[in-house]
């Protein structure tokens, strides 16, 4: 490793699965021996991903640090660089750079905490790397609930590992929707924030909130007729970056920088800045 | 303390260029700059520069780093930091501080290597304004004295005298270059002419602008100030005023395919330009008004609440003058409400 913050290291795509018509995840390790993470992270920090030529994003880092053999990203198909991730092969290696923010205080303000995660579509991804850092330290933590939509049932993403391993978890409950009925599928159907009101959870839970910002606000007003406070609720943001270390200035909100003082926030945190993001 | 007669200035910079590149304000087709001293260069010492001596420390376009890419392999080559020392010369008061304004920035953990490297290797000799140089400065305002400018060495242009102080061992080493060109003085002359600089600053027209209120314990309230959006109609988004301000430092970073292999590299950019923050679902800080009213926020309201009470504004006035439509800070500043009862 070099002390230069914005040289990246290397790493070396190893899989590619595909979860949904526009979201593939990509399972990546150091190119230099060909295994392994490229830094350590905690659960929803964030990576610079480049392609040399085509640019540089920022990404949740989707997998948890508890698995140190690859990471993993999942990626929805949405703009140049990630158009271009989502044509390569198995083998291309692309460069990495990290880890970037705060991260979610699982070792602190969520440890012991009953849990409530609610994601929609791509906003999974950043929370995929907490719960699975909570069922590998499960005793740590209480109940959880997982409540996950998509527009429709091709659109959730990493359906197998909720299937087989979170449906499946000691003490987890999941509950999916998705937005409009489909002919296969006899789970709930409508809007998350609806959902969320329809299952009425215990205000004393602790609640962990990414999707997209529609979702965000509605659900965030559901919740609070719930009875939950501000203070209970955490979300992770994304805004346009360029240097990950709270100096290129892109990400400025208020006195925060979203990539160095994220992008992990409570809504009370939020509260205090001003409205846009 | 030192001085020598200011025709002899030349017989000066040519030793300091002995030894290490200087530079310093050069006139050229009409517009001062700083730039390299060379024998028969226009120095330009009673002008303010365009633009500002930024590009030394953090330069308008620079090269980070090169990739080598074939087929599905990238190989990174780390850059080689700039080693060669220079000396930055002629550099006012105001200019000085916003070096302090960077380094907060730059230098703060993680610290950016390659603003470091420039930053180490020159030495700043700054020149006092014994009057100000233009009805725009306003650098009192922020606690400047215009007539006493920090760097390592100061110098002061009095009558057709050139005096000169050492203020780090930095500075003392350039002093030590020029020593016999110069004769020792005790600076008597200079102490009535700093008092009728600050005098005379303080009946600048923008002198009286009243900071208050703009700290990060009014920052909802100036965010959400009705004045925004009468302000910001007149603005092009030009970004005029970013790239002539020396505290401006928010960096895009972009690649470029030479041919040989791709070169990553940071260039400046600006808040005010609407594809700054934009990503794929349009957002954020989608109108005009957003975008003038982050550039002001960040600079007189979120800096200094994150530097204690440091503004990221030195008073310099480029932007005053600059502005094709006369929008400015000064002007931002009196309407939110800073002016003096």
């Amino acid at each position: 490793m070099n002390n230069n913050a914005l040289i990246p290291t290397i790493g070396v795509v190893k899989a590619i699965r595909r979860d949904t018509p526009d979201v593939k995840t990509f399972t990546v390790v150091r190119a230099d021996t060909g295994t392994g993470v490229c830094f350590k992270h905690m659960p929803g920090q964030c990576a610079m991903l480049s392609i040399p030529g085509v640019g540089e994003a920022m990404f949740s880092i989707t997998s948890s640090p508890t698995c140190t053999d690859h990471m993993e990203f999942s990626i929805k198909k949405c703009g140049c660089l990630t158009s271009w991730l989502h044509q390569m092969d198995v083998g291309q290696q692309i460069t990495v750079r990290g880890p970037y923010g705060n991260g979610f205080p699982v070792n602190t303000e969520l440890k012991g905490k009953d849990l409530v995660f609610i994601a929609g579509g791509i906003g999974l991804a950043p929370l995929r790397s907490v719960i699975e850092y909570m069922l590998a330290n499960r005793a740590d933590y209480g109940h959880i609930d997982i409540v996950y939509g998509s527009r429709s049932k091709e659109d959730l993403v990493d359906i197998d590992i909720i299937r087989d391993q979170w449906m499946k978890a000691p003490d987890v409950d999941v509950h999916l929707t998705i937005d409009r009925p489909q002919d296969d599928w006899d789970g709930h159907v409508g809007f998350v924030p609806a959902y969320v009101t329809e299952l009425g959870f215990d205000p004393n839970k602790t609640v962990l909130v990414c999707g997209p910002p529609i979702m965000i606000k509605f659900t965030l007003q559901a919740l609070g007729e719930l009875g939950f406070e501000k203070t209970q609720v955490y979300t992770t943001m994304e805004l346009r970056m360029k240097c990950g270390v709270g100096k290129c200035g892109r990400c400025n909100i208020g006195t925060k920088y979203v990539c160095k003082d994220g992008p992990v926030f409570r809504f009370d945190q939020l509260d205090e800045l001003p409205d846009e993001y | 303390m030192l001085k020598l007669k200011t025709a002899n200035a030349d017989a000066l910079y040519a030793r300091i260029s002995d030894s290490a590149k200087l530079y310093l304000p050069v006139k050229k087709a009409g517009q001062v700059n700083y730039d390299l001293w060379e024998s028969g260069c226009e120095v330009t010492l009673d002008e303010m520069t365009v633009k500002s001596p930024k590009d030394l420390f953090f330069p308008q376009s620079e090269h980070l780093m090169e990739f080598r890419v074939s087929g599905k392999s990238i190989e990174v080559e780390n850059p080689e930091l700039p080693t060669e020392p220079y000396v930055l010369f002629g550099v006012r008061a105001c200019d000085v501080r916003s070096f302090d304004v960077l380094d907060r920035v730059f230098l703060s953990d993680p610290v950016d290597n390659y603003y470091q490297a420039r930053r180490n290797n020159g030495t700043v000799v700054s020149l006092a304004c014994l009057s100000p140089l233009r009805e725009s400065c306003f650098c009192s305002v922020f606690g400047i004295d215009l007539a006493e400018p920090q760097g390592d060495a100061q110098v002061w242009i009095l009558g057709d005298e050139m005096y000169l102080n050492a203020a780090t061992e930095k500075g003392e080493k350039v002093l030590e270059m020029v020593k016999d060109l110069c004769e020792e003085t005790d600076g008597a002359p200079l102490a009535a002419a700093k008092d009728e600089a600050r005098a005379k600053m303080a009946k600048n027209p923008l002198a009286d602008l009243d900071l208050t209120g703009f700290d990060g314990e009014h920052m909802m309230e100036k965010f959400n100030a009705p004045e925004w959006k009468k302000l910001y109609q007149a603005c092009l988004g030009c970004g005029t005023c970013t790239f002539v301000c020396p505290t401006c430092q928010c960096y895009d970073i972009r690649d470029f395919d030479t041919g040989h292999g791709i070169q990553r590299y940071r260039c400046w950019d600006s808040c005010m330009y609407s594809d700054f923050t934009m990503m794929a679902a349009g957002t954020n800080r989608k109108t005009q008004m957003e975008r003038f009213r982050q550039r002001f926020m960040h600079k007189l309201v979120y800096f200094p609440a994150n530097n204690e009470g440091m503004y990221s504004c030195v008073g310099c006035g480029r932007c005053v003058s600059k502005c094709p439509m006369h929008l400015h800070i000064a002007k931002v500043i009196r309407a939110l409400g800073g002016k003096k009862q």
